[in-house]
């Protein structure tokens, strides 16, 4: 019998094969795929000689890219499991000057201004989550509403507390800190300068810096940006909590049905959102050693751009974190491609509409060959 | 249907109002496990608010349910699944983006361990529906075809065979066949009676007389919420059976005038 089964599956004629193409066609990630490949194509052949391709141009748009990275792991989970967060970018303001506020004005030690930062940050995100979840209204608007909150008391509370919008310092008081170098700090320092007493990359000549190479690690937010695309892409798509943000994004109401917490999905993606901008803040603000009212401005559209050209659907249910770091690789290499080779910087808005366009798109194409519809 | 087997559920004088409307007004009926029992009635005769009690959704305002000989009280749809009253609904519980393999086991996914961390085991499930799915008789181009790619017919089977696999005892299938072609249904009847074989009582609801008598053992006609009896299979014919849904005499007229078509 099941020999016979065997074998009938085998050779039903009413299935009929499909070509390896069409196979990777209706993977998420071809977009990017093609994207990254061409983008790389285009500005090997024509920014090749401008020093976008040495040490110093390759971290530039690596770091460039990492940021997008970041905040497009979050994004890019909610958006699959059904849902969008507009208040990214008022996220990363806010963190940042919460961390500046704690450590610099109230002088926290840093460790515990970036905790109590995170805690609050998840906490909100929560909060955005639970109010979608039992209002049932588009994620859009709520979120859209916090965009404004988080904003007017990122530009607010500096104002009261220290009359300006920038808060600086955070350098001085992070110095020794036990947390910070984890978002601040750089990492294989030793290959590089090895690397560079070996003349593979660049020293530099004169100056105080004499001798040391131009690159001197590995950033950490690079770190960042990499280990949470590895724990998105890993939570997605080999574990039991991925299977249900598809769920949750592909049809709430047939997940209900089958036993899928929904709920608690949606509103642990909204924390994890919330989690990814934070992360974006605390590395950024270690940086500049500064948070300004107006950090991370956009972001949560940049955010959703990479996610897209990623492959994912805005309705929900389908798409990839290897993706959306993909687009996000293509967003920064082009941001900073452009200007490497000397175009003007505003052109790249104009590209960034056109790919979002040409994205979405192909992506409502291939969702048309998986579900089959005409 | 075995007569000596007891019954698997016994629904016994149900009634169910919702404020003033008498939705169900006193319906017994005794399903046993291994027969396909087709509810028959109207829209409207209260076939939906029979099976939403029986599957836990509305509790009974008189009259009691014995799951297995004992008295059940199911709070809500869970209680009622862990006891093993599966339901396929009409507006499946199937998500067309998502693979076969990982519908199949959405809420109940199997987990391996790697290290400290869980992960869904998809060399299993892809197994178990691969093999699942040869059963019913589907063949599927791969355990990740979408189910979005896959036949109505082909999607009830899906739902099916992912209730019998989780140890339903008890399956009801709302009115499976109604939005179904020809192929589709026959598709489906005869999952039905592939079901049943495996001694799983199947609660088939439906308003086509016609799909009834193809798998049915037994029949309960509903009629403005009371139960016009249950027959036999060989005791009534279609025509019979037709005439209860419609609450008798109204068809008569109608039929001269169609010429028996109905």
């Amino acid at each position: 019998m099941s020999e016979s089964a065997q074998n009938s599956a085998v050779t039903d004629e009413r299935i009929k094969e499909i070509s390896p193409l069409r196979k990777a066609m209706i993977r998420p990630e071809l977009g990017g795929m093609v994207g990254t490949v061409a983008v790389f194509t285009f500005f090997l052949l024509f920014a090749f000689d401008s020093g976008m391709f040495n040490a110093q141009g390759m971290m530039n748009w690596s770091v460039v890219s990492a940021q997008f990275m970041i905040i497009a792991v979050g994004a890019c989970l909610l958006m699959i499991a059904g849902e969008f967060d507009l208040s990214v970018g008022s996220m990363i303001g806010f963190s940042g000057m919460m961390i500046a506020i704690f450590s610099v004005t109230l002088a926290w030690p840093v460790w515990m201004a970036i905790i109590v930062t995170f805690a609050m940050a998840v906490a909100i995100g929560a909060l955005n989550g639970w109010i979608v979840v039992r209002t049932g209204l588009p994620s859009f608007i709520v979120t859209l509403a916090f965009l404004f909150i988080l904003r007017g008391f990122t530009i607010f509370l500096p104002q009261v507390i220290e009359r300006k919008t920038i808060i600086g310092g955070v350098k001085d008081v992070a110095e020794g800190d036990w947390l910070a170098p984890i978002f601040g700090g750089k990492v294989l320092q030793g290959l590089f300068s090895w690397l560079g007493d070996a003349g593979v990359i660049a020293v530099f000549e004169r100056g105080t810096r004499q001798g040391q190479p131009v690159v001197d690690g590995i950033p950490m937010l690079i770190v960042w940006a990499i280990a949470l695309v590895i724990f998105g892409h890993v939570l997605l798509t080999k574990t039991k909590f991925g299977n249900w943000i598809f769920a949750s994004g592909g049809d709430a109401e047939a997940a209900r049905n089958s036993g899928v917490p929904v709920s608690r999905v949606k509103i642990l993606m909204f924390m994890f959102t919330a989690f990814c901008a934070t992360v974006f803040a605390v590395c950024q603000v270690m940086e500049f050693g500064s948070a300004g009212a107006d950090r991370g401005l956009l972001k949560e559209f940049e955010a959703i751009i990479a996610v897209v050209i990623g492959g994912a659907l805005l309705t929900g249910g389908y798409g990839s974190v290897l993706g959306a770091a993909l687009g996000a690789l293509i967003f920064g290499v082009v941001q900073q491609g452009l200007f490497f080779a000397g175009v003007e910087s505003s052109l790249f808005r104009v590209f960034l509409g056109v790919i979002l366009l040409g994205a979405v798109i192909l992506n409502t194409y291939i969702r048309r060959i998986i579900t089959g519809e005409r | 249907m075995n007569p000596e087997h007891a019954p698997i559920i016994q629904m016994k004088n149900i009634e169910k109002h919702f404020g003033s409307v008498i939705a169900l007004a006193g319906v017994s009926v005794d399903v046993f496990p291994g027969e396909c029992h087709c509810l028959l009635g109207d829209n409207g005769a209260g076939k939906s608010t029979f099976i939403k009690t029986m599957s836990g959704v509305h509790q009974p305002t008189h009259g009691e349910i014995l799951f297995e000989g004992k008295p059940m009280h199911f709070a809500d749809p869970r209680d009622a699944i862990e006891a093993g009253i599966a339901t396929v609904h009409q507006h499946l519980a199937m998500i067309p983006l998502m693979s076969v393999s990982r519908n199949f086991f959405m809420g109940n996914e199997p987990v391996k361990k790697v290290g400290p961390i869980q992960l869904f085991d998809h060399d299993y499930a892809n197994k178990i529906t691969m093999e699942e799915m040869k059963k019913m008789g589907i063949n599927l181009r791969g355990p990740d075809q979408a189910v979005g790619t896959l036949s109505g017919g082909e999607r009830q089977t899906v739902a099916i065979a992912r209730a019998v696999h989780f140890g339903a005892k008890v399956l009801i299938l709302d009115e499976p066949t109604s939005a179904l072609g020809v192929r589709q249904t026959a598709n489906v009847l005869a999952t039905i009676d592939k079901v049943r074989k495996q001694g799983i009582a199947v609660v088939f609801i439906t308003h086509n007389v016609r799909h009834a008598l193809a798998v049915g053992d037994r029949f309960t006609v509903l009629n403005r919420g009371q139960t016009l009896g249950t027959a036999q299979r060989g005791q009534i014919t279609p025509e019979e059976l037709q005439d209860l849904m419609a609450g008798g005499q109204e068809m008569v007229a109608l039929e001269g005038s169609l010429g028996g078509t109905v």
